[in-house]
């Protein structure tokens, strides 16, 4: 009779092959990312039902209970602040592993559908972080969930609508804080879980990681995987754990729906988004722009050759160099028009959607165009190699925007230095 | 999972006679008895939630605030009714103005500053003239305005319904 030991460390085998390819052992081939994202989660889990033994969502209980479990509750605010680290490494985790997966090909056929998931993966956990984020009713989550009910506001057709269901209400409170916990404690985890679940299936049926060549001599998972699981994950749980003991998670004065914060921020996987928000028309900030960028993310790995050679980071072996042009082109040119946008007057006219909608979108569009017809004609370069130039471009363009917003912004979110006061 | 699933269903399939109508029959009731309940859970979960916005259709009464008398204004100025959530703007040429602190860009509460005579958002740097104009974006909608009245030198507004407007019309404001 072997023991439930034994059960156990077979359950965790069960989720592996019985070999992999050398190669993908590797740490800087994937830099051991969804591992990593996998470990955090794996914090959330634990800590969250903590959390939740102790935390009211109501309205009025909602701020006392997040005070009480972090003043009174032995080990409440060291549970909180380890919950709220996660989350937020996650956020920048996940993000990076959708990097890593860029530049390293590994959405190509075989691997699409997983592409797919993994960009629901994301979706879910930006949701899950931002529907955390309003559970303590404080002057932060109050504002962030008000913004965020009236963004919906802007989606054609249905925008209305959809707004008065989020908000649960004639104004955001009580019903709004019910649908954001059950969101957070409930449906968010459930999918999140299936979903990561099919992600790591997909990858065991493609063949695990990403690699270049077929053929290759191959190791045993125990011990050779299993062991660098082992470093990397409980590495990065150890950090997470020391630092929760210094870095105390955001809690601002009690909810006050007659007054915001100035200047009143979103979070920062969200910043870039709100940098956007000051430039362009609502409809196009909030609406056309996010499903543009969503459809090109998801449409990406059906277009044949998107993908870049299997297994070599940026395709071949100076690919490096066009990224980093791209993202150096992408990062001045954010922060060229953001100057820019200081000395054009905001316009309150009627027409204010061609000159901060239409004519924006036309000149990314024709930039990103020209850019691809440069590459492939001009340049000869692939289009794999093309479509990773522009996605570069993209990602540091949003990079600018979010640390000129988080760092760059002051009160009525006017540009100043950083931390010349005033700023959150 | 396509594959093993399609391996289940054949197996009892060659054993019988291959699609009958029987079998037939019975696979399209399950996927309508399937989607009934389907359709059941959706009519409870969205009676779940209309039913909480018509629990606060109830609560709400008509809620008139009395801002002060009309020589409490000056003509020009602007003040914060914190009892009824609205800014009162007695216009310059004597009208009055009440209006809602949301800003139409994202709901962020509007402040007045009153040295820049202007209304200024804090999370998107929106600004709004005294009477609730656009003066910069990215609000492409004027401040809502509550319905006012003046009875015997007092303004009276009704703060429960903050009606929308795409621009500023004179007739909008109440005058002595």
């Amino acid at each position: 009779m072997h023991s439930s030991r034994r059960s156990l460390t077979s359950l965790v085998l069960h989720l592996h092959p019985q070999s992999v390819p050398a190669s993908t052992l590797r740490f800087t081939l994937s830099f051991g990312l969804g591992g990593m994202a996998a470990t955090l989660m794996g914090l959330l889990f634990l800590t969250g039902p903590l959390l939740l033994l102790l935390y009211q969502p109501s309205a009025e209980g909602a701020y006392d209970s997040v005070l009480v479990l972090t003043r009174e509750v032995p080990f409440g605010r060291f549970a909180r602040n380890i919950h709220s680290l996660s989350a937020n490494i996650l956020a920048g985790i996940v993000l990076l592993h959708g990097l890593r997966t860029l530049f390293t090909g590994a959405f190509g056929p075989g691997r699409r559908l997983n592409w797919i998931v993994g960009l629901f993966l994301l979706v879910l956990v930006l949701a899950a972080n931002f529907t955390g984020y309003l559970l303590p009713w404080d002057q932060l989550a109050y504002w962030a969930g008000t913004i965020c009910v009236n963004m919906l506001g802007y989606v054609p057709l249905c925008g209305g609508g959809l707004m008065e269901f989020v908000r649960g209400g004639k104004e955001v409170g009580p019903g709004t804080l019910a649908n954001f916990f059950t969101l957070h404690v409930a449906i968010l985890p459930a999918v999140l879980l299936v979903l990561t679940a099919w992600h790591f299936w997909l990858v065991r049926r493609a063949g695990g990681l990403v690699r270049s060549g077929d053929g290759e001599a191959r190791l045993p998972v125990k011990p050779d995987l299993i062991a660098r699981e082992a470093a990397a994950g409980l590495t990065l749980a150890a950090c997470v754990l020391l630092l929760a003991i210094v870095i105390d998670a955001p809690l601002l004065a009690r909810a006050n729906p007659a007054l915001s914060p100035n200047p009143a921020k979103a979070p920062w996987y969200f910043q870039g988004f709100q940098e956007i928000l000051l430039h362009l028309d609502p409809a196009f900030a909030v609406f056309v722009w996010p499903v543009l960028g969503a459809a090109a993310l998801v449409v990406l790995p059906f277009v044949p050759g998107a993908a870049l050679p299997p297994g070599v980071w940026f395709g071949a072996k100076g690919g490096w160099k066009l990224a980093a042009w791209s993202a150096l082109a992408g990062a001045a040119l954010a922060a060229a028009v953001i100057l820019a946008d200081e000395f054009i007057p905001g316009a309150a006219s009627p027409g204010a959607w061609i000159m901060r909608g239409l004519i924006p979108t036309a000149a990314l569009a024709a930039l990103l165009g020209g850019a691809y017809v440069a590459l492939t004609r001009g340049g000869k370069r692939s289009r794999a190699q093309a479509v990773m130039a522009i996605l570069t471009f993209a990602f540091a363009a949003m990079t600018v925007c979010a640390i000129v917003g988080i760092w760059f912004r002051g009160p009525l979110m006017r540009l100043t230095w950083p931390f010349a006061g005033g700023g959150a | 999972m396509s594959k093993r699933k399609n391996a289940m269903t054949k197996e009892p399939a060659d054993k019988t006679a291959p699609d009958s109508g029987r079998r037939r029959f019975l696979n399209r009731l399950w996927a309508l008895l399937g989607l009934a309940a389907a359709a059941e859970l959706c009519v409870i979960g969205a009676s779940f939630l209309v039913s909480r916005a018509r629990r606060e259709d109830r609560d709400k009464d008509a809620a008139v605030v009395i801002a002060g008398t009309v020589d409490q204004f000056k003509p020009g100025s602007v003040t914060a009714i914190p009892k009824g959530r609205f800014f009162l703007s007695r216009l310059p040429d004597g009208g009055f103005l009440a209006l809602s602190p949301a800003c139409t860009h994202l709901g962020c509460m509007v402040t007045w500053d009153e040295k820049q005579n202007r209304f200024a958002c804090p999370c998107h740097g929106s600004a709004f003239s005294a009477a609730g104009e656009v003066l910069t974006g990215p609000a492409s909608r004027p401040l809502d305005y509550y319905p006012t009245r003046i009875e015997n030198g007092v303004v009276k507004t009704d703060a429960s319904t903050a009606l929308r407007r795409s621009g500023f019309e004179p007739d909008q404001a109440v005058r002595m």
